[in-house]
């Protein structure tokens, strides 16, 4: 027998363990990948978390947290991400049960209510600058903006990536790929709950208690 | 409104002779390579076959070719570092102005770390992973494309900075408030953030992309502890590359803010901490350079195995070592800044946690050197570098865990002894570990070995000129001198920095070694030539594939039942050589389809970084669309794959079966 | 390799000889103590890694593939008692060297004072572009680039920044510290013996930064009260105004003394209370950085 063959005609177990089944599926690797992207981005996430920690008591004589936030507001971001979240799991629902018009309603409520959530988020941003409350006024501020604007700009790439994917459900159909980054969407998506719960706990919540 | 930002005329720095004159050559160069592109008629046949490719050995290579060019570059200013200082003693100020030295030691930092040493080892990694995983290709062979692209953007905005502007002089980790826009009003942090910053993104998608397929694609059979060790450090290292590289987008994203928009993260002003940056650059600084030696001990643990005839010594060890680095290299940050007044507490936790790590990396040197114990050790060029590793990293570690015993830092702390210190890791570690991956996996990429006569030349020109380098900084730092001195008043040091500036003469004919090697083994390739796909007698399944392999690198899909799977196909075979070759059906291959996207996008890259350098915003708006719709433009393409037919992966076996047997 | 232990051989003759004028020639207690910890920890670990140059070496020797004699063992891959070995050895060695480290980052923490029946003397140290400031607040007086301290008498260091980060050090008295701005750090030093010492900047800090050195001179105590009397007869007052002057970056100055100090300028330093109160002191240290 040629060394050629050998290499791939050894006898193996009959039910390898999953450690040995070989390459997995399509599907799996995709989902896997975006897990490990999700993970670096939590880990961004976090350097920016510590960074917020150690700047909470920098505000150089400008105001702190409990004088700027107004939490009226921040519950409502909190539910409609949470809501939107909630309708991002019945548009996952509706695209394995391969039914269009409930893809299509998830996805709509769930795009209204992350555009609610950042205008309601960019209307306290441009509160807070009016009243001389800018990234620049101290590190405190400029921390809690970096922070709080960049889970903004996730909320943002979202909404544009979730957009994209209506037009390539339109296009496409229910194609494996478009499944593939529909799911990677909805992963996508809750990560930024998680997040949000992180910036709502560390930023809001203790920021109006301490 | 300006247009054009920051940028006019005055960019360009016309009255100095030496940056023109550098600037002219890389014009020169670049000229010369356009026009005997043009003259061979190539252009067609680079765009298809390599610059849009989505083959991992491609891509794997083009990492090592910019590697290889980015270390010209970085070698370059490390000449002129050397000569300085050779120079500028008592009143003498040398030929290089602080503002012009001062560039340059950043640029060698920062084209070293990020744009040689990390695109050799990704390269490496790219190259031999798949074929030794037995598989056909990364998770995302796309993904990987736009992963070498953008650290060729950041690679040319530095490459830009040298004609265009200026490079930082904050030197290659940026510490504000230095690096502020107070401190350092010029472009040169600038250049310094784009280009990390987008090169960084690209090493990001890599590790991401090789860490799904290491854990996700494998043969049949090849359970974790049946991964080569190479790609369990490629693992590890990629796992580092996930954790850390985050950290550092993070970092530079608030420096740019500090800069670009008048944030106070790092500034004096609005009470910024300057110490949050450097905690936040080590923790990403200090897992980095285990993301370049990790693979590079791979590279050792392979060649050795290899050239000695028999396995590697303690597998399990070697990978529990691997794993055990893995995990302490974020824990021992804080041993860069010892002196910056931490309790005793903390230096002495960094202290030990620092030292801890010399316990795996002992055992390591231990495991390699009981797997030569009882072999055959055929002193090839790749194992030349190996052993030459072994003797150097150990004096280069001893010296480490000096470093990171506290009151001993408190004194040697950025001297010329932890230049010597670090140089002494990475020549000794990484460099000899890439240069052993690339004589050894040459000519699996390109069907021929590399010239062995030269090679050798180069080793003991590269070893010896190290330690006539770099051992008198180790004495210099003892005497008092710290690091980054464009001039210096002590006369008694000059004699050690001419012996240094003569060892870097040494490493340049290794350079120049090196070249020829590449020259005259392209001219004799034909006597070169590995026609068994197996020139080492190798025992992963990389050598089991033709040289070099085919695009869907082997024709079945390997199956593996145990270590070193080639090895014991090759005792099988040899077993059963009298039975007869079953006859097999061909079934056609599909294979991910060539792709531009990587490129395209890496060129919109470019334009945002050069336009947020320059402060052109239009131009960077313009960069940020053109980048969405290329890559808008990719998730609408139809087709991904093309199927490579039967009698094609056919022909290509008889073929390679009929060179084995001739 | 032959070079290495060469130059190893070389560093320890250097050693030995104590000629240099850097970390290995201590004229106090603090460099004293780390040069021993030093040797210590070089001690521990040369005492393995020279054995294990040398098996590196000899083993690749001994089984050259052209050796007859050697024996081929290709099925020798592992070994419990040398695993056991192969962890134990670098461990022990980390234990020791360790030991050192956890014992000596306390001994010689920086922030410790100096035990010392001699009353400590208390400087506070600015680092400027590019130059140091030296203010004694008992003596009420204050140096650039030159530090002047009684021989035999902890000297009990604050320090501070105006700008970037430095690093002060006195190779020759040990330990070194950053100087940041907005923050204090401490420093404890002492000089036992009467001489002149070299004092640089070790951490980057621009273009002025290798002129960026101070003399640090180590006089009697009588000496030193007839500096300190020379001094508040000389030069002129350091206010907020004439540190402001100071503040200007400057390359290679000349070392000089102002006979009276702001009592307060120190903290007001750390506070920043000038940068606050009179932004127009940054603005213009950030043109005349831009000139350059």
């Amino acid at each position: 027998m040629n060394i050629a063959v050998a290499i791939d005609q050894i006898p193996q177990d009959e039910l390898p363990s999953a450690s040995e089944a070989g390459p997995a599926p399509k599907r799996i690797v995709v989902a896997y990948g975006f897990w490990i992207f999700l993970l670096s981005d939590i880990i961004m996430f976090a350097a920016l978390f510590a960074s917020y920690a150690v700047l909470v008591r920098s505000t150089a004589g400008g105001p702190t947290g409990a004088q700027l936030f107004n939490q009226t507001t921040v519950a409502i971001e909190t539910a409609c991400l949470l809501v939107s979240s909630y309708t991002c799991g019945l548009m996952s629902l509706a695209i394995n049960s391969r039914r269009y018009l409930r893809t299509y309603l998830g996805a709509l409520i769930t795009l209204v209510l992350g555009a609610m959530f950042l205008s309601l988020e960019i209307r306290e941003f441009l509160g807070m600058i009016a009243i001389g409350a800018a990234p620049q006024r101290s590190a405190f501020l400029s921390a809690f903006f970096t922070l709080v604007g960049c889970h903004g700009l996730h909320v943002a790439l979202g909404l544009i990536w979730l957009v994209v994917m209506m037009v390539q459900v339109a296009v496409f159909g229910f194609a494996a790929r478009v499944q593939h980054r529909l799911l990677c969407f909805s992963l996508f998506w809750h990560a930024l709950d998680i997040v949000w719960v992180g910036v709502f706990t560390v930023v809001y919540l203790m920021g109006v208690s301490s | 409104m300006n247009l054009l930002g920051k940028l006019d005329w005055n960019a360009i720095p016309l009255h100095e002779p030496i940056i023109m004159g550098a600037t002219g050559f890389m014009v020169l160069v670049v000229v010369v390579v356009l026009g005997f592109i043009t003259a061979k008629g190539a252009w067609l046949y680079l765009w298809h076959e390599w610059l849009t490719s989505v083959d991992h050995k491609r891509i794997g290579a083009m990492y090592c070719i910019l590697a290889l060019v980015m270390m010209l570059r970085g070698f370059s200013d490390a000449i002129m570092i050397r000569s300085q200082q050779a120079l500028a003693a008592g009143g003498a100020q040398g030929y290089l102005p602080p503002e012009h030295f001062n560039q340059i030691f950043s640029a060698h930092g920062t084209i070293m770390i990020l744009f040689m040493a990390m695109p050799f080892v990704v390269g490496l990694m790219n190259f031999a992973v798949p074929l030794q995983l037995g598989v056909r290709d990364v998770a995302f062979p796309t993904l990987n494309s736009v992963s070498f692209w953008l650290t060729a953007s950041g690679a040319l905005l530095v490459n830009i900075s040298l004609a265009v502007g200026e490079f930082s002089k904050a030197t290659w980790w940026g510490y504000p408030p230095l690096s502020e826009m107070q401190y350092s009003p010029g472009v040169g942090v600038d250049y310094y953030l784009w280009s990390l910053q987008i090169s960084g993104i690209g090493t990001l998608l890599a590790g991401i992309n090789f860490v799904t397929t290491i854990l996700k694609l494998r043969a049949p059979g090849m359970s974790y502890m049946r991964m080569p060790v190479f790609c369990w450090t490629a693992l590890a290292a990629n796992l580092l590359i996930v954790a850390a590289f985050p950290v550092l987008t993070a970092t530079l994203a608030m420096l740019a803010l500090d800069r670009y928009l008048g944030f106070h993260f790092f500034s004096l002003e609005g009470q910024g901490n300057q110490m949050l940056y450097s905690n936040l650059f080590w923790v990403w600084g200090h897992p980095e350079v285990y993301i370049l030696i990790l693979p590079a001990f791979g590279v050792f643990s392979e060649v050795m195995a290899t050239f000695s005839g028999k396995p590697l010594f303690g597998y399990r060890s070697m990978v529990a070592a691997t794993m055990t680095i893995c995990i302490l290299s974020f824990l021992v940050w804080l041993h860069h800044f010892f002196t910056m007044g931490a309790s005793a507490n903390v230096n002495g936790f960094f202290g030990v946690m620092s030292m801890i790590i010399a316990l795996p990396t002992g055992a390591k040197v231990f495991n390699w050197l009981f797997t030569m114990y009882g072999g055959r050790v055929r002193f090839s060029v790749p194992v030349l570098w190996s052993i030459g590793f072994m003797v150097t990293f150990v004096i280069g570690g001893m010296t480490g865990v000096l470093l990171a015993v506290p009151p001993a830092d408190f004194q040697l702390h950025n001297s010329v002894f932890l230049v010597a210190h670090f140089h002494n890791v990475a020549i000794g570690g990484v460099v000899f570990g890439v240069m052993a991956g690339y004589n050894y996996w040459f000519p699996k990429a390109f069907g021929f070995k590399l010239d062995e006569r030269w090679g050798k030349a180069s080793f003991w020109c590269w070893l010896v000129g190290f330690y006539v380098a770099f051992m008198p900084l180790y004495v210099l730092g003892l005497m008092g001198m710290t690091r980054r001195m464009q001039h210096y008043d002590n006369l008694s040091w000059q004699p050690w920095l001419i012996a240094a500036a003569f060892g870097t003469a040494i490493i340049l004919v290794g350079v120049v070694c090196q070249v020829v090697q590449l020259v005259v083994s392209i001219r004799n390739r034909e006597e070169l030539r590995d026609v068994t796909g197996d020139p080492w007698n190798g025992r992963t399944l990389e050598w089991a594939t033709a040289s070099p392999p085919p695009a869907w690198n082997f024709a079945f899909q390997p199956k593996v039942a145990g270590l070193d799977a080639f090895w014991s196909s090759k005792s099988r075979a040899q077993a059963t050589k009298d039975e007869p070759t079953p006859t097999r059906k061909y079934e056609p291959v599909e294979m991910p389809k060539n792709s531009a996207t990587g490129f395209v996008t890496a060129f919109f890259a470019v334009v945002i970084g050069f336009a947020l350098i320059w402060h052109i915003w239009w131009l960077a708006i313009v960069g940020v669309f053109g980048a969405f719709m290329t890559l808008l433009a990719f998730s609408f393409r139809r087709h991904n794959e093309i199927e490579v037919p039967a009698e094609e992966v056919a022909r290509f076996v008889r073929s390679h079966q009929a060179g084995v047997a001739a | 390799m032959r070079y290495g232990l060469l130059a190893g051989l070389l560093i320890g003759a250097m050693t030995l000889s104590g000629c240099t004028e850097g970390v290995l020639d201590p004229k106090g207690p603090i460099a004293l103590a780390e040069r021993q910890i030093l040797f210590n920890a070089l001690g521990i670990m040369l005492a393995i890694v020279i054995p294990v140059i040398l098996a590196i070496l000899g083993f690749a020797f001994w089984f050259r593939a052209s050796n007859e004699r050697a024996r081929y063992r290709p099925d020798f891959t592992y070994s419990g008692r040398l695993e056991l070995l192969v962890w134990s050895i670098p461990a022990m060695t980390v234990l020791l060297v360790g030991g050192v480290a956890w014992i000596g980052a306390h001994d010689l923490d920086p922030g410790k004072p100096i035990s010392s029946t001699v009353k400590p003397v208390n400087v506070q140290v600015v680092s400027l572009d590019w130059k140091w400031l030296f203010i004694y607040p008992e003596q009420g007086l204050a140096s650039v680039n030159k530090l002047v301290v009684p021989v035999g008498t902890p000297i009990s260091f604050e320090l501070t920044s105006s700008s970037v980060m430095n690093s002060f050090f006195v190779p020759q008295l040990g330990s070194q510290i950053y100087t940041m701005s907005g923050m204090a750090t401490r420093l404890h030093l002492q000089a036992d013996h009467l001489g002149t010492y070299a004092g640089i900047s070790a951490m980057f800090s621009g273009d002025g930064f290798p002129d960026m050195r101070f003399t640090v001179d180590a006089v009697t105590d009588d000496r030193f009260a007839q500096w300190v009397r020379q001094a508040r007869e000389t030069g002129s007052a350091l206010d907020k105004q004439t540190y402001a002057d100071l503040v200007k970056p400057s390359k290679a100055v000349a070392p000089f003394t102002y006979r009276a100090v702001a009592p307060d300028l120190f903290s007001s330093i750390v506070n920043a209370d000038m940068g606050a109160q009179d932004s127009s002191l940054s603005i213009c240290s950030t043109s005349q950085r831009a000139e350059r």
